[in-house]
Parts: C-alpha cells; structure tokens; sequence
C-alpha cells in the first residue's frame, strides 16, 4: 500500500538524517520532533536538533512474517535503539542476522531504502542502524 | 585545464556483500580458474536488498563531509553520477542533498556517463568552486550495477560510491587538483537502452579502441598539457573494469605496475562503475604521503576519459583520519552470499 506523498515528504528531514527538537529550557530532546515541550510546557522554548545518529539496541526482535513490500527481506532484525542523547525509535537493524544483536550493543545511523511502491510509485528512503564493529 | 581547486573531502561505501567469482562460474558451468585468471576477479560487492545508488551515495557523502569537516549547507553544489539512478526521472542528488543536510540553497543534478558520471562530477565542481561560483562542491560516483546472468559482465558488475568535497580554501585542500583533460568521442562500446534492464556490449571491442584508446588518450593527453612525466607520479588510478585492463595500460605506457596495484580494488570488489576509479583514489589518498602525486583517469564507455593530475598536501594524513568509515573498513567487512540469494539480492527473476 502506497503511503501518501505529502506525509512521506512532511517526514523527510527526520527520516533522512534524524532531525529532530530540544527544549531549550530543559535540553529535552525529541524524536520525533515535538513543537511542544511535554516537561516545561508554555515556559518551554523549542528549536531543532540534529541527532549523532549514535544509539544502544534497547530491545529487538527477529521478524520472520513481514508486512506486505517487506517479504524479501525476511529474516531481519527490528529493534528499540535507545539514541546517545535520549529518545528510543524503532528501526531495522540492518546487514546482520538475530543472533549477532544484542541488547545495549551500540549501533550507528545508516540511510537506507525503507520501501518502494512498485513497480512505478515512489522510493522511500530513511534511517535504519548498524551495529558499530 | 590547470586548477587552484582541491579535494577538502572524501568519502567511501562498499555494500556488505559478496559474491565469488568462483559461485558465479559454478551456475554457468564455466571454469573458476579460467574466469579469475581473464578477468583478474576473486569476488564482487552486492547491494543489500535495501540499497540503491542513492543510499550508497548518501553513506560516501556524510564520510567525505566528515573528513571535510565543514557545515553541509556551505555546499553550493551537489552532482551525482551514475547508470543505476534508482528513478528514470526524479533526480538522485536531491535525495542525496536532502540527507546531508545541504539542501534548499544548493545547486543539485544528477549525471550519467557510463562508468565516468563521478569524474565528470568532479571536473564540474572545479570549475564552479574556481569561478567563485560556489564554495564548496560535492561530486559523487555511485552505482549498483548490473549485469544479464550468465554474461562475463556478471562476475564484474558490482556497487559502491566515493565522494569528494571539492574547495579551494588552502588550509583545507588535502590533495590539490592541479589539472585535469579529458578525451572523448562517439564509440559505442557499451549501452542501455530505455527500459532495458540489462547493458549490452561489443565483446571485444571494448577493449582496443574503447578503453585503451581513451584512458591512454587522456592520460598522454594530459601529460602533454601539463609538461609532466610518468616519473612525476607516484600512484596510478585507471579506471578498473576488470583487474587486468588497468595492468595493460601500465604496459602498454611503461609505467611502473606497482604504483598501479595501490588503487586497483576490481580484484576484491568488482567493477563498481561511476565508483570505480573514484573508490581507487580513495583507497590511494588513504595511504599517500603529503607531496606525492596521484594521476586518475577515468573511463566511460560511449566513451570518454577524465584525466586528473593530483598532489597530496601535508593536510592529508591529519584529515582522513576524521573519516567515521575509511574505504578499508568497507573492504573487511564482507558477508557471502550463493548464486541463489544473489538472485535475490538483485531481483533477477522476474517475479521478484
């Protein structure tokens, strides 16, 4: 199923190179990006941040019965990365096997593709991890 | 054309995978021994199922950026090249802006010239960061190539991207850009059509007039230009279709084959095309010395040459040392795959 173009395109910044917020008040960090800091409330001043990309596995899982655009790339691993400064996402950890993931193994940013709409729909590209060898 | 501009930046990516020439050759019931020894081919890279031109590009990009050390919106441009853009139309180079962080204020298109697209890049980015144009430009050369199965393509076609900050602040300039020539003419040696999936090729005739006559045209073209010898350079980056041909030139020119052999990376990972000569100055700017000479010539068949005459500065060593991945790093870290998942990898039935 092809995902809408304007929220694959709102999405891009945070997808490409995990753009995110802080609160200025608090150093909050947010991913994804918050306009709002859920701490200081209205004394909360917020501007984007631009995460390192590093992170720990937090917890993972082998998929073995994918959603349909993802069958070819079963058996892959999907987990909580807890980031360097704060927020955990979900993301695929990609170019290894299961049993080479382990919790609070540190991991890397790396851009890849997430989905296509084939055979003639979009590319849509975003952030996955590594684990750091 | 001679420059004041320089390489600030670079940057590698080689996918994980691999294939051996020797699985390939067992499919097709050729000899192992007959393949790698004419081709002069152990194994290739093979892009991992979700991995493009674009994402191996991006990857090379942030490398050379970190080695560059400068704000990604400091680039005033970005050109990619390639023959595996993953869109027929939509550009690769603002994809590949938008995850560096260089977009809106930047100049971005994409280039195809065969195995070349890279180094066209690079020339173009001399010219803008010469011309006061920009301040910085990124030139990048990436693909995922293809070829038909069972065709002697198959055992060379790989993927992999380089990228180069191009700039001309002094201080930053790891390997000056001295000069650059090229040689270019309509031969058609190898194609792809519209909607083909896989190139075509003329066989042998890639060979003489097709690769010798252009990366020998440009690399004698440019010493003539720039008053140099082979006894100037202390490497030789040609480009590598497979892991003889550059070996031949060397012969053919008299030139040292051990000053080849340093950049000379078909062997271990395939031709990886608009990446190949590129990746080959990667792998030599990783180990040269400040003041030793690099000559690159390029090849794309259609069919030119680019041809680059490159001093490393005392910036270099400090330099590549910020790179998160250097090219080396890409080549240990490598998982096999049989002929059956690389059938998968690149979607060769069609059903995938």
């Amino acid at each position: 199923m092809a995902e809408n173009i304007a929220i694959t395109w709102r999405r891009i910044p945070e997808r490409y190179r995990l753009a995110g917020t802080q609160c200025t008040t608090c150093k909050t960090k947010f991913f994804p990006p918050r306009k709002f800091c859920t701490a200081c409330r209205r004394k909360g001043k917020i501007e984007s941040f631009s995460f390192s990309g590093k992170g720990k596995i937090y917890s993972f899982s082998g998929v073995h019965s994918a959603p349909a655009g993802l069958e070819l790339e079963i058996p892959y691993v999907l987990a909580i990365v807890h980031l360097a400064e704060g927020p955990k996402v979900t993301a695929q950890i990609v170019d290894c096997t299961e049993d080479a993931v382990k919790i609070d193994a540190p991991v890397e940013f790396v851009f890849r593709k997430i989905r296509s709409d084939d055979p003639e729909g979009l590319i849509h590209y975003g952030y996955k991890f590594r684990l750091v060898k | 054309m001679t420059s004041s501009t320089g390489i600030v930046g670079f940057g590698a990516c080689v996918p994980t995978f691999r294939i051996k020439a020797e699985e390939i050759a067992r499919v097709w019931g050729e000899e192992p021994d007959r393949i790698i020894k004419g081709l002069g081919v152990k194994e290739k890279s093979v892009p991992g199922l979700d991995e493009d031109a674009a994402s191996l590009a991006v990857e090379a990009a942030r490398n050379s950026l970190s080695v560059a050390n400068i704000e990604p919106s400091k680039l005033g441009a970005v050109y990619v090249g390639s023959e595996s853009h993953p869109y027929a139309v939509k550009p690769t180079a603002t994809i590949v802006a938008e995850a560096i962080g260089a977009t809106p204020e930047v100049m971005a298109a994409d280039l195809e010239f065969a195995c070349k697209a890279g180094t066209a890049g690079i020339q173009i980015g001399m010219g803008l960061v010469a011309s006061n144009m920009v301040e910085y430009a990124l030139a990048i050369g990436t693909d995922t190539s293809q070829g038909r199965p069972g065709d002697a393509l198959e055992y060379t076609a790989s993927a992999g991207a380089a990228a180069f900050v191009i700039g001309r602040q002094k201080e930053q300039i790891l390997a000056k850009l001295d000069a650059t020539y090229s040689f270019t003419t309509d031969t058609p040696d190898f194609w792809r059509r519209q909607h083909a999936e896989f190139p075509s090729h003329g066989g042998r005739f890639t060979g003489e007039p097709a690769y010798f006559r252009h990366v020998m045209g440009a690399t004698q073209g440019l010493f003539e230009k720039t008053g140099m010898t082979a006894a100037d350079f202390d490497y030789f980056v040609f480009h590598q279709p497979n892991g003889k041909f550059p070996l031949e030139v060397a012969k053919k020119m008299g030139l040292d084959v051990e000053k080849v052999k340093p950049g000379l990376l078909t062997p271990m990972i395939g031709n990886t095309y608009s990446g190949a000569s590129p990746l080959g100055l990667c792998a030599v700017l990783d180990i040269a010395k400040p003041g030793q000479r690099i000559l690159l010539t390029s090849f794309g068949s259609g069919a030119g040459s680019d041809s680059f005459a490159i001093e490393a500065t005392d910036v270099l060593p400090a330099a590549r040392e910020r790179a998160p991945h250097k090219l080396a790093w890409y080549m240990e870290h490598k998982k096999y795959l049989d002929y059956g998942l690389y059938v998968k990898h690149r979607r060769k039935l069609k059903s995938l």
